[in-house]
């Protein structure tokens, strides 16, 4: 890790690049941030300036109003702005609208933080781009090698399988707002389902966002029928605490389902009440990390959340240096 | 394979009785012959295979994995086949995915020796769900929530006959099960019944309605006996074959070999399985010890030994007396436990009565003796043949009336289904003086049912707006002397139990009344349940 305390170190708000003065998605406010992504983990207001993509600020300005930082500044991917002695560029990190992995250039180095990403297709955004780096700071959210996710047609085929065998329930599918929600509907309408979705209110904004952004959702509908037994046969969409709610009750026996990395391990799905869990990621999953690791060989890998344990230990048994960074405050959301 | 996992998969997940007949019904009618008989007989227990042993099954994945990397995920995951189904490294280019029937007839003909090998082709050739439902096959054991009458009513409504038809014919069936689909599929007659020591479907009683069926019956077209506390079995011996059935047509045999052994006649016995002492009936609990097992050993039998207290006689030697009147079969069956001299089978008496009024005395104050721990009565028109179901009118049942406590509300539970979003299980307990005269609440039982759909939501809200600490999906709720929510529950019986805190365990609870109108403090206390043992 010595090689590169220079030009990226851990501290207290999260990762700091000294030569260029900036944090990158610090968990407390700072003066300068660059932020990798929207999820609130990453994204959090009260920041002096904010660099990120101009999709990511737009999904800021929804969430958290238009003074969520002192000033912003949009950079698009792959263009390139210096901070410093340090250029910073963003590329696609196929996560959600806007993801970036912020690369770092200093003297004859290369870093490249990849924020949250994945390495499969999601029809919402490009893709992960991958960045040839000295050091790779990489996620691990899914950092067990129990966690390959199955193809996510394979997902949304067994949802629409059980929406026609139970054509008098109502099917409530629990997605985060941001990127899960939108991913869904765009697989959804790749696979020929064209009837009108049903909307729980707090995914609204998201969802007008991505359409201004070019992402058609198709045929939306707000979920706000009070009657009882209410949409049978029809899809829901919800924000996941929803699900097992008192908001649940106005539908017809509903299917309790969730679009869930964590739907992979049963126990999981148990604990939520889950009927029909769905494994659908915005995360990679063990075999991409190992793949995206292996692909960059980078001289070092800093893990900075999720179950690094087990990435440490693939890292060293393929002799790759890794250090866990144990970053505090990154959670979940996104899953 | 694919669809059988899925198949599976789905049903583990799902808790809703009707949701599961629906997938099950789906699955019947699309999975192709035999795939479906196989599956069939996984899901009945009529399959079972103890081929793999969750050592070997650890032992394969380590040998392709790092130690550790395994480790570290058995630890996140808990359940070693889940486990080993979700990290199992396939090795490049994997082999055509094994169909069900093909991994069956595998495994009967493989020695032990080649199942390790086969198994990894297998593991290495499917997906995670896939590999799950493998494990589950070969370690025994699906647990997927399907009786085996579950699964023969998803085959009443795939061939639209009624259940009582399918059990008919079931014993005489055997898996892949090729004639039972070409009858429920209309492309073939109804299979043969004609087995010998098959299961004929039971005739079982409607509960009685005191104000409207005393009317219209007469008291002297019926016979009276008590409905003992046991579990109603059928037990048959013919051609050398001896049969223990539930009611639902279960072979039960395995863990009875003592009533089995006393089964020295030919022909078809309907009675009620009951622990004897001395010839006299044990409490249920007492059957509870060699209920749900899978084999009974020479120390248990000695302890709690088997027998059948007998109603009806379907077949007398090779003659089926079921279209013959009750009054007819009654003969004919008390001459036949007379013949036996058996310790282990024995008559249950008729209650000679001559008015509904006189039988309403016996019910409430049953004579000293075994009518004492009866449920309570059955009555059977005399000329009633030997109906399969519940039909209207020949049988009725007349239990007991309940217990009745007065407890109060302590914990609750959010339900499953399509109760996930209430609180629906409920923890209540009463009132336990300590030895300084303090007096707090000890719980004695959980009931989740006994309430209307309205009721529900009181007592959700009730739940909600009382919530003292959340525990996971539990809350336990505001109880005290001077505030809290009395439940008035019914229950068939107590027992002494190590397992409860309170020292007593309740016989199927379930919720009267609400008594929102009764103070917390005047709830029932462990004294007065207490007088109620068994």
């Amino acid at each position: 890790m010595a090689g590169f305390r220079q030009l990226l170190r851990n501290t207290p708000q999260g990762l700091y690049c000294p030569p260029g003065d900036f944090h990158i998605d610090p968990t407390q406010p700072v003066d300068h941030a660059v932020i990798t992504h929207g999820h609130s983990d990453h994204a959090r207001a009260g920041h002096g300036t904010v660099l990120a993509t101009p999709e990511t600020l737009a999904i800021m300005t929804a969430r958290c109003g238009a003074e969520f930082a002192g000033s912003s500044q949009g950079a698009r991917y792959g263009e390139t702005i210096t901070r410093g002695s340090v250029t910073v560029t963003l590329v696609p990190a196929g996560h959600v609208l806007g993801s970036a992995q912020v690369v770092l250039r200093w003297k004859d180095r290369t870093a490249v933080i990849s924020g949250d990403y994945k390495r499969r297709r999601d029809p919402t955004c490009p893709p992960f781009q991958p960045v040839p780096c000295d050091l790779f700071v990489s996620e691990a959210t899914f950092g067990l090698p129990v966690f390959r996710f199955p193809p996510s047609e394979d997902e949304t085929a067994k949802l629409l399988k059980s929406v026609a065998l139970f054509p008098e329930r109502t099917h409530l599918v629990g997605v985060y707002a941001l990127g899960k929600a939108q991913r869904l509907i765009r697989l959804l309408r790749e696979a020929g389902y064209d009837k009108t979705l049903y909307i729980h209110g707090a995914l609204a904004s998201m969802n007008a966002l991505y359409e201004a952004h070019g992402v058609a959702l198709g045929s939306l509908a707000h979920a706000t029928d009070d009657a009882r037994n209410a949409l049978p046969g029809e899809i829901v969409l919800a924000p996941p605490s929803a699900i097992a709610d008192k908001w649940a009750r106005r539908f017809a026996d509903p299917i309790p389902a969730f679009a869930s990395g964590w739907m992979m391990v049963r126990a999981r799905a148990r604990q939520r009440h889950v009927e029909l869990p769905l494994v659908l990621s915005d995360h990679a999953d063990w075999d991409e990390l190992t793949l995206t690791v292996g692909e960059l060989k980078p001289e070092e890998l800093w893990i900075t959340h999720g179950s690094e344990e087990a990435l440490l230990r693939w890292a060293q048994l393929n002799d790759i240096s890794a250090t866990a960074l144990e970053i505090a405050g990154y959670e979940d959301e996104g899953e | 394979m694919k669809a059988f996992a899925r198949l599976l998969d789905q049903l583990a997940f799902t808790p809703a009785r009707n949701a599961k007949l629906t997938l099950l019904r789906d699955y019947l009618s699309h999975a192709p012959d035999p795939e479906r008989g196989w599956a069939l007989a996984s899901l009945t227990g009529a399959l079972s295979f103890d081929a793999a042993k969750p050592g070997f099954i650890r032992k394969a994945a380590e040998a392709r994995m790092d130690p550790l990397l395994f480790a570290l995920s058995h630890d996140f995951v808990g359940d070693l086949a889940e486990t080993v189904a979700l990290i199992w490294p396939a090795k490049p280019g994997a082999n055509r995915e094994p169909e069900l029937p093909e991994v069956v007839e595998s495994l009967r003909s493989a020695s032990r020796r080649e199942v390790p090998q086969l198994l990894e082709r297998w593991l290495d050739a499917l997906d995670a769900t896939g590999r799950w439902a493998l494990l589950k096959l070969l370690t025994g054991g699906l647990r997927v929530g399907v009786s085996a009458r579950l699964a023969k009513q998803a085959l009443a409504q795939m061939g639209d006959v009624p259940v009582s038809e399918i059990e008919e014919v079931w014993h005489g069936q055997d898996p892949p099960y090729g004639d039972l689909f070409a009858w429920l599929e209309k492309r073939s007659d109804k299979p043969s019944a004609e087995t010998p020591g098959r299961f004929r479907p039971v005739m079982l009683a409607q509960a009685i309605d005191e104000a409207s069926d005393f009317p219209r019956y007469d008291a002297k077209d019926y016979a009276a006996e008590w409905k003992w506390d046991g579990i109603r079995v059928q037990a048959a011996n013919e051609g050398g074959q001896r049969r223990l059935y539930s009611r639902t047509g279960e072979d039960v045999a395995a863990a009875f070999p003592d009533v089995i052994a006393a089964l020295n006649f030919t022909g078809v016995i309907d009675g009620e399985l009951l622990i004897f002492r001395g010839g006299h009936a044990a409490p249920f609990g007492d059957l509870q010890q060699r209920l749900n097992r899978k084999t009974a050993d020479a120390k248990l039998m000695e302890k709690f030994p088997a027998g059948i207290r007998a109603y009806d006689l379907l077949m007398d030697g090779t003659e089926d007396l079921r279209e013959l009147p009750f009054a007819e079969r009654r003969k004919r069956l008390e001459a036949f436990v007379a013949r036996l001299k058996s310790d282990r089978i024995d008559l249950s008496p008729l209650q000679p009565f001559e008015s509904w009024e006189e039988l309403a005395r016996l019910r409430a104050h049953p004579p000293k003796g075994d009518p004492e721990v009866a449920e309570g009565l059955m009555l059977k028109r005399w000329d009633s043949i030997y109906e399969p179901g519940r039909p209207k009118g020949p049988w009725f049942k007349w239990k007991r009336d309940p217990h009745l406590i007065d407890a109060v509300l302590m914990y609750a539970q959010r339900g499953h289904g399509k109760r996930s979003g209430f609180y629906s299980d409920y923890t209540f307990g009463v009132w336990r003086e300590d030895s300084n005269g303090d007096r707090s609440l000890t719980p004695v039982g959980k009931a989740y049912f006994g309430f209307t759909d309205e009721e529900l939501k009181r007592l959700d809200k009730f739940v909600r707006d009382n919530t003292v600490e959340r525990f996971g999906p539990v809350r336990s709720v505001r109880a005290s002397l001077d505030f809290g929510l009395v439940l008035e529950i019914a229950f068939e019986g107590l027992q002494r139990s190590t397992r409860h805190k309170s020292g007593v365990a309740m016989r199927f609870p379930r919720i009267n009344r609400i008594r929102w109108d009764k103070p917390a403090r005047e709830a029932d206390e462990l004294p007065t349940l207490e007088k109620m043992l068994d």
